[in-house]
């Protein structure tokens, strides 16, 4: 009879969409993070300018199940590999979805998506492709941190 | 109290590989996994499988963290305040936690979340454990999840936990009145905030925080305010923050059965501060911080922590059982075919409401009425529940 045994777990996806370096541009990251609300979805919006390593910090705290970063800057290559060395260190990257959108050069795609980026989603692309994207790919909790 | 293993889960009928992967994350999150803290009020707020249980391992470590309710109408700078109070803190040597409730919208469920945009000062601090929660629409459940990852920030060590909301209805004020202290925010130049005010919030205030002190409209808010609070004082209502506990050795077998739950008779009345604040260029925020300090110390002098700790066990059990009570009813009435079946047979006019109500709750009754019987001395001792 316990209300603890049973019972549906009820989880909407949680997301952080953060902007990260030396980038002032954040309407691409309020459209996303808009979207995805009128989608279901708890977002966490990090602000602008954050440091790598407080994306790592947010995204740890808030227990999410994607980081989606946006970057248009071009300093891509410098910042992604930070923060999944962040997301490693606290055990955090290998249930973590990693999306990035914005400006990516398409000869920087491959090493991004190396490094463990699941997706880039460049300019002009479709809102629900990119929901949808998360809808199916946010990982199932593995439940145990350790 | 129990050993601190703590084995004597809630529900014995937990599933084992639950009941391990909660003694685990608990483990981990005593040892100071910030994963583990953040997964443990994951499982919290999405009430997943054994969260209880979760909750109830995590007791034994509670009681240690200063609790701050910090509430205000939107756009007060609840945020920002929270960030330098955070700062202030840490330069104390303390550790924060921060619950940040934000609403969802009705129509999706889906929330942004946007309170870590003021979190500044701290950030790139691990010691200062921000967490963002989501109304998700629920009534009553949501001051419930709130609390219990109060308990998770609290077990993990944190000296002060900060609670921020909107104050703008029950939902909310329900949630601050879990914490010792109660911080009010309010701007000058909006007399909305004296609606607000009428609305149930300034009952609850200990701390007054007038920000955007240097606004005009300042000194007319603060004579409102204080004519407001003298009326209240007035009115002998009495400290209406009546929950909430304070330091280690709150409440431990002080359940006295007889008294009433949300008793605060016998304390020193607490006199609400005022204290005004520029949380944008950090003034004032000392001030805050001495005033909750100077409340936390009449919370332990005068007793009145502890009473607030009573009647938040209180409230806490009987939202329990209530909860446990509606799951029985639940099932009992899908025995009986279901809600939309009984409905039926009222229509048809076979019978009505009342009836149907009675033959479901008369054998429950009765097995009460038995029970009761049974043990008519001893089956009233609140510390079996409050303390497991």
């Amino acid at each position: 009879m316990s209300a603890d045994a049973g019972g549906e777990r009820n989880r909407p996806i949680r997301c952080l969409i953060a902007k990260v370096g030396l980038d002032g541009h954040d309407r691409g990251a309020h459209v996303i993070a808009r979207a995805f609300r009128d989608a279901g979805f708890e977002v966490v919006y990090s602000g602008l300018h954050r440091a790598p390593e407080e994306i790592v910090q947010a995204a740890v705290q808030e227990d999410v199940d994607v980081l989606g970063i946006s970057i248009l800057s071009g300093a891509h290559n410098t910042l992604v590999p930070k923060i999944v060395e962040g997301l490693k260190e606290y055990g955090a990257f290998t249930d973590t979805l990693l999306i990035v959108g914005g400006i990516i050069p398409e000869e920087d795609r491959d090493g991004l998506r190396e490094m463990g980026v699941a997706a880039i989603f460049g300019p002009g692309t479709p809102m629900q492709e990119t929901v949808d994207f998360v809808r199916e790919n946010a990982p199932a909790r593995t439940d145990d941190p350790a | 109290m129990t050993d601190p293993s703590h084995d004597s889960s809630p529900a014995a009928d937990l599933d084992p590989e639950v009941a391990d992967r909660n003694r685990r994350l608990v483990a981990a999150l005593l040892d100071g996994e910030h994963r583990a803290l953040a997964r443990v009020i994951s499982r919290i707020e999405d009430r997943a499988p054994g969260h209880r249980d979760l909750v109830s391992r995590l007791h034994p470590h509670t009681g240690t963290a200063a609790v701050i309710g910090i509430t205000g109408s939107p756009g007060a700078g609840k945020s920002t305040l929270v960030d330098k109070l955070a700062a202030a803190y840490r330069d104390r040597g303390e550790t924060v936690g921060v619950v940040a409730v934000d609403p969802a919208s009705p129509y999706s469920g889906g929330s942004v979340l946007g309170d870590r945009i003021r979190m500044a000062a701290t950030v790139g601090d691990m010691d200062v454990f921000v967490r963002s929660m989501s109304a998700r629409g629920r009534l009553g459940g949501l001051s419930t999840a709130t609390t219990d990852a109060v308990h998770a920030l609290d077990a993990f060590g944190k000296d002060v936990v900060l609670v921020e909301t909107v104050g703008a209805g029950q939902n909310e004020v329900d949630i601050v009145r879990t914490a010792d202290t109660v911080a009010v925010v309010v701007q000058p130049g909006s007399g909305d905030d004296i609606q607000m005010l009428k609305a149930g919030i300034l009952e609850i205030g200990d701390v007054f925080a007038v920000n955007k002190a240097d606004m005009d409209g300042v000194d007319r808010l603060i004579a409102e305010l204080e004519e407001m609070l003298h009326r209240r004082d007035g009115d002998g209502a009495g400290a209406g923050s009546a929950a909430g506990h304070h330091g280690p050795g709150a409440a431990p077998g002080d359940t006295d059965p007889t008294a009433p739950a949300d008793s605060d008779s016998g304390a020193p009345e607490w006199e609400p501060r005022v204290v005004t604040t520029v949380a944008t260029a950090g003034e004032g925020i000392d001030d805050l911080v001495d005033a909750f300090d100077a409340h936390a110390a009449y919370l332990r002098a005068s007793g009145a922590g502890t009473e607030r700790a009573r009647s938040r066990h209180a409230a806490e059990i009987r939202r329990l059982v209530r909860e446990d009570a509606n799951v029985l009813l639940d099932a009992e009435i899908r025995r009986r075919g279901g809600l939309d079946a009984l409905a039926d047979r009222v229509l048809a006019g076979e019978t009505d409401p009342y009836t149907v109500a009675s033959e479901i709750l008369d054998p429950i009754a009765d097995c009460v009425d038995a029970a009761g019987e049974d043990a008519a001395t001893d089956g009233d001792d609140p510390s079996a529940l409050g303390d497991e």
